[in-house]
């Protein structure tokens, strides 16, 4: 095998985590870049999103099957975990009352300084 | 081990937690009742709070299985010499300050009394939940319920707090998520979730990048979720804009428990030798505390603001802490255990004072605060005692952790740090004299000296003074009796191997 081949194919054997490292940045830098703040919070979605995602692939197993007993069923190792799919079911709750409070806290800054751009709430602060 | 010292593990969280369902219901009905449902809830959290600890001391560490389930498959509850302590710490202050928000609140946010209750237990059980567990995925929901109550309660406050809080809701969740991830690389290697149980599987391991990387994120996560400096940007504006009662709470309390995470990880997941000799981790945070220290110290001296200033304060302060925990050697840890106690009463203490001051004079410029311990001189003194402690003058508390914290410099040889913790010394009093001088003195500036309009300024309401002054006088007692607490508890709080 070639060098570049040897580096495509390790690109793509973990491509699960290349996927969830990019959704993060993306969610890093609206986090941090835009002014607005819904895309913040949009940002901060896609983010915690990209780690759910995270878990869940790393709960998969190639030609595992459904963690659920049956009669005459695979060994154990076949069965793919699904503990990490039962943690993100405790962080997509966690996401989703994030995203509550933080919405309810931006209808408070709009009801407030009737805008939701960083900059102009920062202009009528001072 | 009788039943109910093993159910206090577990009651210590459950009793607060269902406590903030029934303010709601009761509350619905008797608005008066949403002060008193909390102050026991807290009260019978610190009885728990108590009896465990003095359990841990005499028999040593409880596991609290929930549910029956073995570890490392179950959540386990674990109380240990440490965490006993924390737990104490955390009780005692809250229970204080619970006593001084009824009158402030009842000012402030009238017409919200019973749901700043309910979410005020949610934030205290978020709080307890994280010091017992021991579980590192536990510990996350944990921390989570905690940050989305403190959110919540900043965000109810003056002028420019939803966005304060706004601001603490993006640094606060990269946070929490990037201790996620560290939980999940950890996972990957090991398949465990349990902290003891991590112990034990990762020493093999120590090698591995994945281990290392789960570090880092660990790392960050817990210095963005307390605010080391120079991650520390979402803190000032949320202690500064959130409610008096809200940040007297949460600003001597929130970051500690914090800093209890960063303990555990870093010396119960992690073995001590991995993050001193294995990765120089240790050495590291202790220079960015250094930093911190000087950072947030000048940044305190350049603010007007009373309760900015302290907040800035908090950064310095978190500094110690994190400098303590990062010389990795026993006085060191021992100076970090006893600033965690004593700066949890300092802040308290401080936070409540500048909680009084604008319940009377709705003032927090400390231009503005002539003469005013004519009005008020207890909170004054309280005041006082407060700012020597925090410059560090014996015989308050905070002279001991500082001295136990320069000892361990001195152990592991490091000159720099024990400038810096004198030069911070210097600085404290600095911006504390500052304040001194403004209350007591006459200081030529007219045109500030009139009175605010309104009610007369005189001293506060009881309920008000009285976990001031117990505050105060709980900084004397702890700097008097700081010898019996550390060879009583803390010596027994610190990791094997030291």
């Amino acid at each position: 095998m070639k060098p570049e081949e040897k580096m495509v194919d390790y690109l793509i054997s973990k491509y699960n985590y290349w996927v969830y490292i990019f959704l993060m940045m993306l969610g890093f830098y609206a986090m941090m870049g835009k002014r607005n703040l819904v895309k913040k919070l949009i940002g901060m979605n896609i983010f915690q999103t990209a780690i759910i995602l995270y878990y869940i692939s790393i709960g998969v197993k190639k030609g595992g099957t459904l963690p659920i007993f049956m009669e005459g069923a695979p060994r154990a190792a076949d069965y793919i975990n699904p503990l990490p799919h039962v943690l993100m079911l405790t962080a997509i709750v966690v996401s989703v009352s994030t995203t509550g409070v933080a919405l309810a806290v931006l209808l408070m800054i709009y009801r407030r300084y009737k805008t939701l751009e960083e900059n102009e709430i920062l202009k009528s602060i001072r | 081990m009788n039943t109910l010292q093993t159910q206090a593990v577990i009651l210590i969280i459950l009793i607060p937690l269902m406590s903030s369902y029934a303010i709601p219901l009761f509350g619905w009905r008797w608005k008066g009742s949403a002060f008193f449902i909390a102050l026991t809830a807290i009260g019978a959290s610190l009885v728990c709070s108590l009896i465990l600890l003095a359990t841990v001391l005499t028999k040593g560490t409880i596991h609290y299985h929930l549910g029956g389930w073995l570890p490392p498959w179950g959540i386990e509850y674990v109380i240990d010499p440490l965490n006993g302590f924390v737990a104490v710490v955390v009780c005692i202050i809250s229970f204080l300050v619970t006593i001084s928000s009824k009158e402030s609140v009842e000012k402030e946010l009238p017409e919200k009394k019973v749901r700043f209750y309910t979410i005020y237990l949610l934030l205290f059980t978020g709080l307890m939940g994280i010091v017992v567990t021991g579980d590192v995925f536990n510990l996350y929901v944990f921390l989570e319920i905690a940050s989305l109550a403190a959110y919540a309660l900043i965000a109810i406050g003056e002028d420019g707090a939803p966005l304060a809080s706004f601001n603490y809701i993006i640094m606060g969740t990269i946070g929490a998520c990037f201790y996620l991830l560290g939980v999940g690389y950890l996972y990957i290697v090991t398949g465990s979730l349990n902290m003891a149980d991590l112990a034990k599987l990762l020493p093999p391991l120590y090698d591995s990048k994945v281990v290392l990387i789960a570090l880092a994120f660990f790392l960050i996560g817990t210095a963005i979720k307390m605010g080391l400096f120079p991650l520390h940007v979402w803190l000032p504006d949320a202690y500064t804009y959130a409610p008096s009662a809200v940040s007297s709470f949460i600003a001597p309390l929130m970051t500690k428990v914090m800093a209890y995470i960063l303990i555990r990880i870093l010396f119960t997941v992690f073995k001590p030798s991995y993050v001193i000799e294995v990765v120089p981790v240790a050495s590291i945070l202790s220079w960015i505390a250094a930093v911190a220290i000087i950072a947030g110290s000048i940044l305190a001296l350049a603010q007007r603001d009373l309760k900015r200033m302290l907040a800035y304060s908090s950064v310095s302060q978190i500094g110690y802490i994190v400098l303590g925990i990062g010389l990795a050697n026993k006085m060191g840890l021992i100076g970090a255990y006893l600033h965690i106690l004593n700066h949890a009463f300092m802040k308290g203490c401080l936070f409540s004072v500048a909680g009084a001051l604008m319940y009377r004079t709705g003032r927090r410029n400390i231009f503005q605060l002539h003469t005013i311990h004519r009005k008020m001189p207890f909170t004054m003194g309280a005041l006082v005692i407060g700012a020597l402690s925090m410059i560090g003058i014996p015989p308050t508390a905070g002279f001991f952790s500082k001295w136990y914290l320069i000892l361990g410099s001195i152990e592991a040889q490091n000159w720099v740090f024990v400038a810096v913790i004198l030069a911070s010394s210097l600085l404290n009093a600095l911006y504390f004299f500052r304040v001194i001088e403004n209350v007591y003195f006459e200081v030529s500036q007219g045109g500030l000296k009139e009175e605010p309009v309104g009610d007369p300024v005189r001293e506060v309401p009881l309920s008000m003074l009285t976990p001031i002054i117990l505050l105060a006088a709980g900084i004397l007692l702890l700097g008097l009796y700081n010898e019996r607490i550390i060879s009583g508890i803390l010596v027994l709080a610190l990791p094997r191997g030291f």
